[in-house]
């Protein structure tokens, strides 16, 4: 007996065996996506599906092959930087179909103080009112071009535009002091800001044209030794100049 | 009585031939689906091997104005309900005795409102945030079918049709940047706008970002504007002890952002 006797029940799993390998094959290949595993556990054509949604944003190049015009007047404005989706909203169907989709334009009062409505929270510096004082009612557009918002006049006073550091300055001790007394503001800074910064003191020595030991300033005005207090450190890396008795 | 069960195959035997059988399991394992090269973006100009992308935040830049969080949801129809967000603005108020406020009053797309008066500010600064884009992702980690994966060119992307909707990602993100989308049942993020960089767009969000608080751009190249960013600025990751390696660089972050 050369043959290895295969008993019938061995026969019969060995059937019912090959069945369920075959179920298995057979899930596994209508089951599982053609690419999935292509590049890793997921189905390469997720990233296909991902790339082929619609694009609403049509990006700032777009806008300017029709509207050059509002470039140059937004080119040397303090809004050269904005985009133009970022009032005008999703401009994709415009650049398509010129004529039959016109993006929307906030002309209310609304909208502007999203970015200028005074918050504490914002940057120090960026322009900023109280809705509720500038002007009541008087659309933003009526004073100031969206496209080159220009001032209407010259800002009479700092605190225009500084108006949290204007209001910590007026409860401190350092309430009688000028702007210009520590800044020196060209006059283009009240036109163009950002293309004329005001300047701010560099030294130590600064500081201590009034608080040094033996400068004469009147006796009220607290003295420090330079030479010994807080040696390498700029004074305004402890003391805020603005409010200078903070804790 | 005592019959001697006699095999005529000897142990030795027995393992050969087991060894024999065993690249015929391999069989049974290998990808029955060796994929075809199906992508579009294969044959185009767009190399995904060849990117990486990563967004910069700059939170001394950003002013709360909450354009980002709106172009979002315009760009990737996002539901308009509030909670529903793939990216948001948070503001923090810091008070004198170290308390952090931290509130996005509909992602701050209509603005904040004014502080209570008995708020006192130490500090307050506006942080957006998004899906970070872990190089390490939890999501991806979790998720049973495979539906969520990191891309080649390193964004972390959502198959909605492969999604069966478990919420596993959601509750694995640690920075809460996943929802499960109300009408489709499936999770969704934040793409880094995927549609539109493949294109050669920027993402929605930096496009509209008025004061350039957001920069978008490649980790890999160093003439990229982010890795200036990144040079030029000292760097936070969020929750960096979760060994996420999140792809969201900030600038300016305080230690009480995560």
């Amino acid at each position: 007996m050369n043959k290895l006797p295969i008993p019938q029940q061995v026969i019969s799993l060995a059937i019912v065996f090959i069945i369920l390998i075959a179920i298995f094959i057979g899930a596994r290949v209508l089951l599982i996506p053609e690419s999935f595993g292509e590049y890793g556990h997921y189905r390469a054509d997720a990233v296909d599906d991902n790339a082929s949604r619609q694009i609403n944003y049509a990006g700032y190049n777009a806008c300017f092959e029709c509207h050059d015009d509002i470039f140059e007047q937004k080119e040397n404005s303090n809004h050269d930087k904005v985009s133009c989706e970022a009032c005008h909203g999703p401009t994709a169907k415009h650049v398509d179909a010129p004529d039959e989709f016109t993006p929307t334009a906030p002309r209310g009062r609304g909208y502007c103080p999203l970015c200028h409505g005074y918050n504490p929270s914002r940057p120090t510096g960026f322009p900023q009112i109280v809705t509720t004082l500038h002007n009541p009612g008087k659309p933003c557009m009526t004073c100031h071009d969206p496209h080159n918002p220009l001032l209407p006049h010259k800002p009479e006073e700092c605190s225009a535009c500084h108006r949290e550091i204007s209001s910590e300055k007026r409860v401190s001790h350092h309430s009688t002091l000028t702007c210009e007394r520590c800044h020196k503001v060209p006059d283009q800074h009240t036109v163009t800001p950002r293309f004329a910064y005001a300047e701010k003191p560099a030294k130590r020595e600064f500081c201590g044209e009034c608080h040094a030991k033996d400068v004469r300033a009147p006796k009220e005005i607290p003295r420090v030794d330079l030479e010994t207090h807080g040696d390498r450190y700029l004074c305004w890396d402890c003391h805020y100049p603005h409010y200078p008795e903070a804790k | 009585m005592n019959k001697k069960v006699t095999t005529k195959t000897s142990r030795r035997e027995f393992i050969l031939s087991c060894s024999k059988a065993l690249p015929l399991t391999g069989f049974f394992f290998f990808p029955l689906s060796p994929g075809k090269s199906l992508l579009a973006l294969e044959s185009g100009a767009y190399d995904p091997t060849k990117h990486n992308y990563a967004m910069g935040i700059d939170i001394h830049k950003c002013i709360g104005c909450g354009r980002c969080a709106s172009a979002c949801k315009q760009e990737n129809e996002v539901p308009s309900e509030p909670h529903f967000f793939r990216t948001w603005v948070e503001r923090y108020v810091i008070e004198p005795n170290g308390e952090a406020l931290v509130d996005s009053p509909n992602g701050g797309i209509d603005g904040f409102p004014d502080l209570d008066n008995d708020v006192e500010i130490l500090r307050s600064f506006f942080v957006p945030k998004l899906c970070n884009h872990c190089s390490n992702a939890p999501c991806v980690q979790v998720c049973p079918v495979g539906a969520t994966f990191t891309s080649r060119d390193g964004v972390v992307l959502v198959d909605e049709e492969y999604c069966v909707g478990c919420r596993y990602c959601i509750q694995a993100c640690p920075y809460g940047a996943r929802y499960l989308h109300p009408e489709k049942k499936v999770a969704d993020k934040c793409t880094f706008c995927y549609h539109r960089i493949t294109k050669g767009l920027i993402p929605a969000c930096v496009e509209v970002c008025p004061t350039q608080a957001r920069v978008f751009g490649e980790v890999g190249l160093r003439s990229s504007p982010l890795r200036r960013f990144i040079r030029f600025n000292d760097i936070v990751v969020l929750k960096a002890s979760l060994n996420t390696k999140p792809k969201v660089y900030y600038a300016g972050a305080d230690g009480e952002v995560r």
